[in-house]
């Protein structure tokens, strides 16, 4: 299980600023930062900290298991754009 | 800092996100700053408030953050009903300042320039915007809401948002907290179809994803795509997320949303009002830096459509007292300091938000640009290159701009809101005319 952003994300980006282990993405220093649709969490590198969840102005992160269904699309949105970042 | 333990005094114009990220940012990185937050409305939110749509209300949760964090300061101050450049000039306002930071966005848009573009029935997207969302300076329009078909250009979020307020059902528009005048006229819509369209296709249109998704789950509308080839390896989100849409079965749904692309509108007509508007059909060509660009490919046809929007960009206008550059619609600087044409500084003078770079990005990109302005400033502070400031501004609001009002009456504003809305089963229900909300504000 991995914390999940949703599409209401307005590229705050506090939750970049307080994660442990930077797998919020794109971060403001990074390409691709200035069109985002969306920041996004990587799955395979979160550890389920919750520090993005409080950190975020508008609730806009939660954990994969409490996504109500009609945002359920949004784990493998960010699974995507992780697996996408990566290649 | 070098200045000592005086305080470094700010003024900050437009109390939309780019203010509210420059004051958030300023109190929390220098301890001996004040701010005070102008805006020409009674309210703090700015597009937030009043741009933001009511379906989408959770994201204007992160004005009521902002203000917190400003108000834990100690060191901030609202100026509401407060309007820079006609209740108080820009050397007014710098004389009682050591910095002030124009934060007033893009409150204009940009015309599509084509014949019938003023007939009653054609509007700008941000005026319809402003209506719906009770921005006082709109809330005395009308929109042509009995016709069946309305038209929107443009292939941003906000032609989405609009097209989206036009077709929700009065169920779900009356728990939300778009003004009552909006609604009680949208019940009575008779608007069933809104095309939306865009002159290249669905790789160059600037929806984002998450809008899109939520167009395949709109209750009560069929979603279609028209005039685009269905790629064989979509390359982003953005287009899969189209592409999904125009696979949709139609379901019957007494409302429609078309998106239609590779056409541009040419001229409107109508007698004494919009009636149709025709369009150029169009293909992409390849330019010389290999950006796919329309080219009407002499094909043409009619929309019948009694209601027609633009909403092909917001655009700022020049403020009183203050360099402008026409070309970008900004207020010409390097890095958040503002310059003349000349390339000369104005001490003291910073820019930040759309007023800044141009109408891009989304509420949080605001956050970086206001970072860069308020380094610059701090910046010149620690180098002593701004100038004390003289006066009292206590004293300079009460003479020139009695009817000002301060946080504490936005807070009353705020929370009679929050109570109508709790008693309606609605996040809030918005005052939305100069009276009502000053009066609200003395309550």
């Amino acid at each position: 299980m991995a914390y999940v952003i949703i599409g209401t994300c307005i590229n705050d980006s506090a939750c970049v600023e307080v994660c442990p282990v930077d797998c919020i993405h794109p971060r403001p220093d990074e390409q691709g930062y200035a069109s985002a649709d969306m920041l996004w969490v990587d799955p395979e590198v979160c550890i389920d900290c919750n520090a993005c969840a409080e950190a975020c102005p508008i609730d806009a992160v939660m954990p994969a298991h409490k996504l109500p269904p009609e945002l359920s699309r949004y784990e493998q949105i960010n699974a995507d754009f992780a697996r996408e970042s990566r290649s | 800092m070098t200045q000592g333990s005086d305080p470094l005094r700010v003024a900050i114009v437009g109390a939309g996100p780019s203010g509210q990220y420059a004051a958030v940012e300023l109190l929390q990185r220098c301890h001996h700053a004040e701010v005070d937050l102008f805006d020409r409305t009674p309210t703090i939110g700015g597009l937030v408030r009043y741009g933001v749509s009511p379906d989408h209300a959770a994201r204007r949760k992160v004005s009521d953050v902002s203000e917190r964090m400003a108000l834990s300061s100690g060191r901030f101050r609202f100026h509401g009903n407060v309007e820079i450049g006609t209740d108080l000039t820009h050397s007014q306002l710098s004389e009682h300042f050591h910095a002030v930071i124009y934060a007033s966005g893009a409150s204009s848009d940009r015309r599509l320039e084509i014949p019938g573009e003023d007939l009653p029935g054609c509007h700008a997207a941000t005026a319809f915007v402003g209506w719906y969302n009770g921005h006082p300076d709109h809330a005395d329009q009308s929109f042509n809401l009995d016709c069946e078909r309305a038209v929107v250009i443009g292939n941003g979020n906000v032609a989405l948002d609009v097209a989206r307020m036009l077709l929700l059902s009065p169920e779900q528009l009356a728990k939300s907290d778009m003004a009552d005048h909006a609604i009680e006229a949208l019940r009575e819509s008779r608007v069933r179809e809104v095309v939306v369209l865009g002159r290249r296709g669905p790789a160059q249109a600037a929806f984002t994803a998450p809008e899109l998704l939520e167009l395949g789950q709109l209750s009560g509308v069929d979603v279609s795509v028209e005039g685009a080839a269905i790629s064989d390896a979509p390359s982003s989100l953005r287009e899969r997320l189209i592409q999904e849409l125009q696979e949709s079965p139609d379901t019957g749904q007494e409302r429609r949303l078309v998106l239609r692309f590779l056409c541009s509108p040419l001229e409107i007509s109508g007698n004494g009002k919009v009636e149709r508007v025709r369009v150029a059909h169009n293909q992409l060509i390849a330019d010389s830096t290999g950006t796919l660009r329309a080219q009407a490919d002499g094909e043409s046809s009619a929309i019948d459509c009694g209601l027609l929007f633009r909403s092909i960009g917001y655009r700022a206008l020049p403020l009183p007292g203050l360099p402008f550059d026409e070309q970008r619609a900004v207020l010409p600087n390097a890095g958040g300091r503002v310059q003349t044409e000349a390339q000369q500084m104005l001490t003291g003078t910073y820019v930040t938000g759309w007023l800044k770079r141009g109408p891009s990005g989304v509420i949080g990109s605001n956050k970086q640009c206001a970072r860069e302005t308020v380094s610059a400033l701090l910046e010149d502070w620690q180098q002593g290159r701004l100038t004390t400031p003289l006066g009292d501004l206590r004293e300079l609001l009460q003479s020139s701009v009695p009817s000002a009002i301060d946080y504490a009456a936005w807070k009353r504003i705020d929370r009679s809101e929050r109570q109508l809305g709790r008693d309606a089963n609605r996040p809030r229900v918005k005052f939305t005319t100069r009276p009502s909300l000053l009066s609200a504000a003395s309550r």
